[in-house]
Formats: structure tokens, C-alpha cells, sequence
């Protein structure tokens, strides 16, 4: 409770709202106590004095009574009708909502039907009807509104009972015998609290304009006594001659009404837990680089063979004061024609390399702190936006994970792929729908004609991944970065798509960065492999050489992990205890705490690339051929 | 696509038929005796009886319901006895306005409030969107009617730029130019608060959208940025928005009661509050079924719109 309060008083916005709120809450209270002239004291001499004059600090109405006083009693009739209509309504609405979500079947057929029956009015032709039954007056009013709002707390609660109903503690209650009424009370009503709490401070402020709009119709409270409204109505007739009996209460109404939804809102953040893993931000279309990173010029080196080379890349994941450090300082080049591997379990940091590299990372959170990307001549990490948009897709591109995710469920396919051509190439559409259908071909899609009009979600997942696979060959790039193209699928289509991937990188003298935590799918694909841990590369070497000499008791462990076809039941070992948080600098071997091997010495350095034959292993005591 | 259509028109009968119960009943709990009400306290007791049978107020609860709707079935919505003239001619007269007013308002906060939803969402946290925030959350919470007059005030009187009431000029006006002079200051007052609502829940359904995968494989593509917010991102949020927009017909359609009050717009909305003042009941009764039938129809139209916008929706 206490952190929920300070949540809300965090959101300096929310804190206004409350202190706004606060105030007029105790003015309205203090009202009575207050040295004011009596409000309903008519003194027609002294009629639309000006405020500030000497006798009453806002002025006069029309009948010469005193403003302020009948702003402050107004306020409070208005606050305490508004609030009493929220209460009624959020109290029927919820009940209604709970017990038809609980209860479900026919209870909850009837009472949800009536809802939307009372939903498909406009609001205030509902209340202007139940005004109408009962003849105006502020009580009728007060009715009127709360019987509209009713629906709306229905509606919300009913939802997450429903859901709460089905949900293993409630059913066991159920089963223990005990009485609805009591399981409805105790079980099922704490946990739609923050539900009723939210639609509560969504519409309270609603239900107090409401209440004064009616009342301004002449349909609320009635002469002498006034509520804001009936004195925004009864300002009126005055308006031309004397706006400020209009204004003042007009700006009252407005004070309140935007105090409660200061308030509402930074409520409603607090209990949303969502926005308190700061989920609703906007990913910036290029990854944050840290400070100075931007200016470094790009270092001119010799040309090598290499389609891209990689330098001390470093990217974190920045959220407030917590610093996540996901890649660590990795380098590795990717030479012309090559498929190099990159291997290690989830949180290893790999995709996340793939993603640096044409800064697709989102940001927030993430941020490139250090390091070098560079491809021929260009340095990626301190491009400007529009060059490195001109490399995306059509010199470097990506295949992602999960085609059903990362394929636009709302655009055919054919869409999808001739856009990632007239991205990066001026020509007619009859051009492109003719080369995607080439794509299509050559990913092995049996009708490329039907294909290209479906939608993702009419294809099966070994298609939409060659649809993926074929958007990545759309402008013939340089390189194509793979991250776990095969992971989402099953075995069988996982087969099919490393035969088409591997078939067409030898077709086309492709250069593929190749992503996966399996062992067994590089070894049929890639030339070399890197194995990450712990956001660092801690062994790389030709793909055979890792798999039959591993130096690093880690892709030791982690080949021992893996199942073998063939090997009938092996023993897998799993790997015993977790990485290292990536908070934490590394002081010592990352992988120290879980190694076999370990020495006290690997537990007070960290530890550098040794170069051994062709492999290179970050290890103070590589595994030895045994 | 037609089968979705024809369902949800075989749906609505009942949604239609509990409205038009509804309003009955509601109506049926006025105290007092129409007949004494429109002949006023004096009449004898004789013509007040006459009356009623004349009626039909001499039979049962359900009988009067079923008589009324098998008149609304046919179009007959009975006689106004305070304008004493059939009371659809006279919605249909005031519809007419209301229609000019609320469409106009609505179509006014429909593309405003998504643009800036989408500009808050696309800039968000600079000062464009800083700006939006603080405007949009003076809409929704500043009254609409309090919105209307402060303008009378200023444009009115202060400027004397633009006429406080009416929809035409008493002398000499009539044409489209004059309407529109007459039109903005209501129509802005009334799309002031529904733009607020639109522009919050589009700068939310933008962010929520902007964080999904295939955000990421567009940029991935090198789509350009603009391209990015409004054929990828802003084609998935329309999804969501939509539904609002649906709901928010309703708010524009009841905060134009307001408005209609305050620049004395001849509007269905003032024809109501007149009707219930003068407790003229089949005028109430005949214009709430009217407008809540017009905004049933209306939240089918959307949905229609909606399934073409979202092709996933058939296959559920």
C-alpha cells in the first residue's frame, strides 16, 4: 500500500493532481466552517459586481449573491454528488460484474445482454430519459448518471472475473465446499480491487461533469440551491454582459475534472505493470550509441577479405541507474562466402550482437557503449540514420526468429516483399511482383502465384519462414544475418529450411552470420563457429575443430548437453548453476562459478583471447585432447 | 463478409427491441396522468377520461407497449401534443441538424485526435509530444458546454468574429458559407474533448504497436522512418483505435445536447430537453429510440469496417 501510494506520488504529474485535488477537497469541507456571506442571500442592488470589489472577493450573480460563497458551496454539493453517483455505480457495476463472470452461463448471458442494451444508448439519452421519468432534480440527477455508468463497471469487472472464475484457486475453493458468497467476498473481489480502483478513477471525473451538465440543462439541482453546473446555467443568460459568473465556476469544473484525472492516470500507472517495466516506450529507429562513440572517425586499415569486421562491441541495456551488460566487448569478422556460427544459450548475448550490428536494437533500453562495425568501407556504429537505413535490407539483412511475429499481419505477402525491393530500388510494381514471385520460386514455395496475395496467418510456419528467407534475398545483399532462423519450427521444416538456406547460400557465394543455441544445427551449416557465454565470445575455430576439440570447458559442457541422432540414450548432462548476472562486472573467468575445471586463479582476473592453432578460447587452462 | 453482415443484423433485433423496452418502461414511471398533463389542471374529469381512451391509456403496461411498437414498426411515432405535429417529422427535422453538428464534430475529432495521437507517439517524450499531452489533457477535462461559451466570449464579443447562436443568420443568410460561419465554434466546442480521448488512445495503441516484432523487421528492411509509423505501425493501431471511434460517436452525439443549448442549435438534443420540460412523452420517447437506433447502426458500420480493415477477424 505504502509503495503503491508513493508510485503515484512519483508521477510529479499525478502529485499536482493530488495536491490540486487535496485543496479543493478541503475547501469543500471547510465550507460550512468558512466566513462567508450566506450563498442563496439575494441583494438585487448590488447585482454582477465585478470580483475583487470590496464587499465579495469573485462578485456578485444575477440576484446579487455572493459568488464565492456559492462557488464553495456549489463545489461541495457537485464533489459530493458526483462522488456519491460513482460510488452507486461503481458498487452496482461491480456486483453485476462479478457475479455474472463467476457464476457464468445463463446468469451471466442475461445480465450481459442487458448491459449492452444499455450500452447502445448514447450516455445522455439514458440519463436524459431517466430525468425525464422522474422529473428534474439533483437526487434524479445523481440517479440518472450513476445508472448510466453502471454498464461501464459491468463490463470491466466482469471481464477479469470471468477470467478469475476459471482459475485454479478459485476452483479448489469452490471444491472445498465453501459458499459462493464467501468465495465471491474474500477470494474473488481483492483481486478485481485494482480493477474496480482503475475504471473507479477513469470515471469518477466523467460522472462529476455529467452530473453538472445536467444540472446546467436545468434538469439537476434547482433554484436557490446551486451546484457548479446550475451556476454555469444560470450564467449563461448573463454571458455577454458579464462573463465572470460563468467563468469562475466554469473554471472550477475544469480545476476538479483535471485534478482527478492527474490523478487517475498516475494510479493507473501504478497499478499497470506494464508500464512499470517501462514496455510502452517507443524503440528509437537506431539503437542509442554512448557518448563520443558518434564522433570517432572511422579507422582506416587495410582492405581485408572480410565482409564485415567487428571490433570490441559492447552494447547494454539501460533501464534508469540498472545497467545490464549483454555484449561485452566481442569481436569477429565475417569473411566473403563464409557461414560463421554464432552459439550460446538464451541470455548469452547473441542475438543481441546480431541486432548491434545495424543498430536494430531497441533503444530504450538498449545502448552501443563501445566498439566498431565496419563493412568495406563504412563504419555502421557512427553512421547517420539515413546511410545506415540505405545498408538495411539491401546490403545487410536479417531473417528473424518467429515469422508469424516478425511477418506484418496486416499486409500481404506480396506486399511485404516487393516493399523491401522499391525500398532501396526505383522501378515499376509489375517488376517487383515478377522478381518476388522469382524469390518465391527459389525458396521452393509450391504457387507463388496464390502465396503472394495470402496474409501471414493463412500460411503454415515452414512457408512464412521462407517467405522470411526470401524478403532477405529480395535486394541480393552482402550478408545476411540469420538469428535463430529455425528455432520456432519443428524438426521436420526445420530441415527443409537449413537445406534452402544452405542450398542458396552456395548458389548465390552468400556470407551468412548464422544464430543458434544449437549445436547440431551449425554443424550442418556453418564454416566456423563462435560460442558466446555471458555476452562474451569465449571460443571460436572451424566448425569441425570446436565440435571434435573443444579447448573451453564451456562448449565442452555444452556439447555434453546436446542430444546426438544416433547415439541412442546418451547420458546429457546439464550445465549446473546460471550465469553470471549481467549487472555484475566481470572480475574473474565468467564462467569460473560453474566450471569443472576451475582454479583459484580463474576466480581473481578476467580473462583473455588465447590464440591455440587455429582456434581461439578465452580460457587460463584449455582442455587439453584427451 | 455478407454472412458477418447478415448475422449481426439478425443480432441487433434484440438490442433494438430492449432499447425500444427500455425507453418504455423507463417512460411508463413518470408519475401523474398524461391526459391531465396536456389539458391542463382544470379539464373535467370527463374529457380527461375521453382523452385517455383516445390514447390508449386506459389498457395495460404490455398491451401500450406492443400497440407503440407495432406504430414505431411502421413508422408511425405518434403526435407531439406541445408542437402538435407528428412527432418524426419533427426528429427528422432536428436530426438533420444534429447531424450537421455531431458529423462535423466527429469527423473533426476522428483526424485530429489520431494525428496527434500518432505525432505524440512517433516524437514521443520531445517537445511535440510534451505539447500534445498537456492540450489533449485540458480537452478531457475542461466541460464542453464551459468550452463553448468561453468561446462565444472571446469570438464573439470580444473579436466579433463569429455568431453566438443559431445555424443561419435570421437575415439574409441561408447559404453554405453562412452555415459554416454559424458551424465552427459549436462544432470545435463539441470535438474539443472527444479528440482528447481519440489522441490518448492513439498515442497508446501507436506505442503498444511500435514494440512489436514486425516494427522491427520493417526497419530491418530499411523502410524509411515515415513509412514505418504510418503503413506499418499506424495500419496495426487503426485496429485498435477503431472500436473507440465507434464509442466516441456516442459522446459527440451526447455532448451535442450541450452544445445545442449553448448556441442555440435546432438540433434534436435542445428538442429533447424541451420535450422533457414540457413532459412531452412521445417526443422523448420517439427521439431516444430515434438517436439510439441511428448509433446502433452506426457501431454495425464500424464493425463491418473493421472486419475489412482486420482480415484475422473472419477466420475467428
Amino acid at each position: 500500500m505504502i509503495e503503491f501510494v508513493r508510485k503515484v506520488v512519483r508521477n510529479r504529474l499525478a502529485g499536482l493532481g493530488l495536491i490540486v485535488l487535496s485543496v479543493i477537497i478541503l475547501l469543500a469541507i471547510l465550507t460550512p466552517l468558512l466566513p462567508l456571506a450566506p450563498p442563496n442571500e439575494i441583494d438585487t442592488p448590488n447585482r454582477f459586481t465585478l470580483p475583487f470589489s470590496d464587499n465579495a472577493i469573485l462578485g456578485t450573480d444575477h440576484l446579487g449573491r455572493d459568488l464565492l460563497s456559492r462557488l464553495l458551496w456549489g463545489t461541495q454539493l457537485s464533489l459530493a454528488v458526483g462522488l456519491a453517483a460513482a460510488f452507486i455505480a461503481g458498487f452496482f457495476g461491480s456486483l453485476l460484474g462479478i457475479v455474472a463472470g463467476y457464476l457464468g452461463g445463463r446468469t451471466d448471458s442475461s445480465i450481459m445482454r442487458s448491459v449492452d442494451i444499455l450500452m447502445a444508448f448514447p450516455y445522455i439519452l439514458l440519463a436524459l430519459a431517466i430525468v425525464a421519468a422522474l422529473g428534474p432534480g439533483l437526487m434524479n440527477a445523481l440517479i440518472a448518471v450513476a445508472v448510466v455508468n453502471i454498464p461501464f463497471f459491468a463490463r470491466n469487472v466482469r471481464g477479469v472475473a470471468v477470467t478469475l472464475a476459471q482459475s485454479d484457486f478459485i476452483q479448489s475453493a469452490r471444491l472445498s465446499g465453501r459458499s459462493n458468497i464467501s468465495i465471491l467476498v474474500f477470494e474473488l473481489l481483492p483481486n478485481v480491487a485494482s480493477v474496480i480502483i482503475i475504471a473507479f478513477s477513469t470515471t469518477v471525473g466523467w460522472m462529476i461533469l455529467e452530473t453538472a451538465g445536467l444540472s446546467f440543462l436545468g434538469l439537476g439541482s434547482q433554484p436557490p440551491q446551486a451546484d457548479l453546473g446550475s451556476m454555469l446555467g444560470e450564467g449563461r443568460a448573463a454571458l455577454i454582459t458579464n462573463p465572470h459568473t460563468s467563468i469562475i465556476p466554469g473554471i472550477m469544473i475544469f480545476l476538479i475534472v483535471m485534478g482527478i484525472n492527474l490523478l487517475g492516470d498516475g494510479i493507473r500507472d501504478a497499478l499497470d505493470p506494464r508500464l512499470a517495466k517501462g514496455q510502452l516506450e517507443k524503440p528509437s529507429p537506431l539503437t542509442r550509441v554512448g557518448d563520443g562513440l558518434i564522433q570517432s572517425p572511422p579507422i582506416a586499415e587495410t582492405a581485408s577479405k572480410a565482409v564485415m569486421d567487428i571490433n570490441h562491441l559492447s552494447t547494454n541495456f539501460e533501464v534508469g541507474d540498472a545497467v545490464t551488460k549483454a555484449v561485452r566487448n566481442v569481436s569477429f569478422s565475417i569473411n566473403s562466402g563464409e557461414c560463421l556460427g554464432l552459439v550460446g544459450e538464451s541470455g548469452s548475448g547473441k542475438s543481441v550482437t546480431a541486432l548491434s550490428l545495424t543498430r536494430l536494437v531497441a533503444s530504450p533500453p538498449g545502448v552501443v557503449v563501445s566498439g566498431s562495425v565496419r563493412i568495406s568501407d563504412q563504419e555502421l556504429i557512427s553512421l547517420p540514420y539515413e546511410s545506415l537505413r540505405a545498408i538495411r535490407g539491401r546490403r545487410i539483412a536479417y531473417i528473424f526468429q518467429d515469422p508469424l511475429t516478425s511477418l506484418h499481419p496486416l499486409h500481404r505477402i506480396g506486399h511485404q516483399l516487393t516493399e523491401a525491393m522499391s525500398t532501396h530500388s526505383r522501378g515499376t510494381n509489375s517488376v517487383f511482383v515478377e522478381r518476388a514471385k522469382n524469390l518465391l520460386v527459389e525458396v521452393r514455395i509450391p504457387n507463388p502465384e496464390r502465396v503472394m496475395e495470402a496474409y501471414p496467418h493463412e500460411l503454415s510456419g515452414g512457408m512464412r519462414q521462407r517467405i522470411g528467407i526470401a524478403m532477405a534475398l529480395a535486394n541480393d545483399p552482402d550478408l545476411i544475418i540469420a538469428d535463430e532462423p529455425t528455432t520456432a519450427l519443428d524438426v521436420t521444416v526445420q530441415a527443409q529450411i537449413l537445406a534452402i538456406l544452405n542450398d542458396l547460400r552456395q548458389q548465390r557465394g552468400l556470407s551468412v552470420l548464422f544464430i543458434s543455441h544449437d549445436l547440431n544445427v551449425m554443424a550442418q551449416i556453418c564454416d566456423r563457429v563462435a560460442v558466446m557465454y555471458a555476452g562474451e565470445i569465449v571460443e571460436m575455430g572451424r566448425t569441425l575443430e570446436i565440435l571434435e576439440h573443444p579447448k573451453h570447458p564451456y562448449t565442452v559442457a555444452l556439447l555434453a548437453c546436446c542430444p546426438q541422432i544416433g547415439q541412442g540414450r546418451q547420458n546429457l548432462q546439464p550445465i549446473a548453476g546460471m550465469p553470471p548476472a549481467g549487472h555484475e562486472p566481470l572480475n574473474s573467468c565468467a564462467f569460473a562459478n560453474r566450471c569443472s575445471r576451475v582454479q583459484p586463479v580463474c576466480q581473481q582476473q578476467p580473462v583473455k583471447i588465447v590464440h591455440i592453432d587455429s582456434q581461439s578460447v578465452r580460457c587460463l587452462f584449455p582442455v587439453e585432447e584427451s | 463478409m455478407l454472412r458477418y453482415i447478415v448475422r449481426r443484423l439478425l443480432s441487433m433485433i434484440p438490442v433494438l427491441i430492449g432499447i425500444t423496452a427500455i425507453v418504455f418502461l423507463i417512460m411508463s414511471l413518470i408519475p401523474g396522468d398524461p391526459a391531465t398533463a396536456i389539458l391542463g389542471s382544470y379539464a373535467t374529469p370527463e374529457n380527461v377520461a375521453n382523452l385517455n381512451t383516445k390514447l390508449g391509456l386506459d389498457k395495460p403496461l404490455i398491451q401500450r407497449y406492443f400497440i407503440w411498437l407495432g406504430n414505431l414498426a411502421q413508422g408511425d411515432f405518434g403526435r407531439s401534443f406541445s408542437l402538435n405535429r407528428p412527432v418524426l417529422d419533427e426528429i427528422l427535422e432536428r436530426f438533420n441538424a444534429t447531424l450537421i453538428l455531431s458529423g462535423t464534430a466527429y469527423l473533426l475529432c476522428s483526424f485530429l485526435g489520431i494525428l496527434t495521437g500518432i505525432i505524440s507517439a512517433a516524437r514521443q517524450y520531445e517537445i511535440s509530444d510534451k505539447v500534445i499531452t498537456f492540450v489533449v489533457l485540458i480537452g478531457i477535462s475542461v466541460p464542453s458546454f464551459f468550452l463553448g461559451m468561453m468561446l462565444i466570449v472571446f469570438f464573439t464579443v470580444q473579436l466579433r468574429w463569429l455568431p453566438a447562436s443559431g445555424m443561419y443568420a435570421i437575415y439574409g443568410g441561408g447559404d453554405f458559407a453562412d452555415l459554416m460561419r454559424h458551424l465552427i465554434m459549436p462544432a470545435l466546442a463539441l470535438s474539443f474533448v472527444a479528440t482528447g480521448v481519440i489522441a490518448r488512445l492513439s498515442r497508446s495503441a501507436m506505442l503498444e504497436v511500435l514494440r512489436l516484432e514486425y516494427i522491427r523487421t520493417a526497419r530491418a528492411k530499411g523502410v524509411k522512418e515515415f513509412q514505418v509509423i504510418t503503413r506499418h505501425a499506424f495500419r496495426s493501431a487503426i485496429v485498435t483505435i477503431l472500436p473507440v471511434l465507434g464509442l466516441q460517436a456516442g459522446f459527440v452525439l451526447s455532448g451535442s445536447v450541450y452544445i445545442e443549448i449553448v448556441f442555440q442549435w435546432p438540433g434534436i438534443g435542445r428538442m429533447l430537453v424541451d420535450a422533457i420540460l414540457t413532459r412531452d412523452i412521445l417526443l422523448v420517447q420517439g427521439g431516444v429510440v430515434f438517436v439510439a437506433f441511428c448509433y446502433v447502426f452506426f457501431n454495425l458500420a464500424v464493425d463491418v469496417l473493421q472486419l475489412w480493415l482486420d482480415p484475422r477477424i473472419a477466420r475467428k
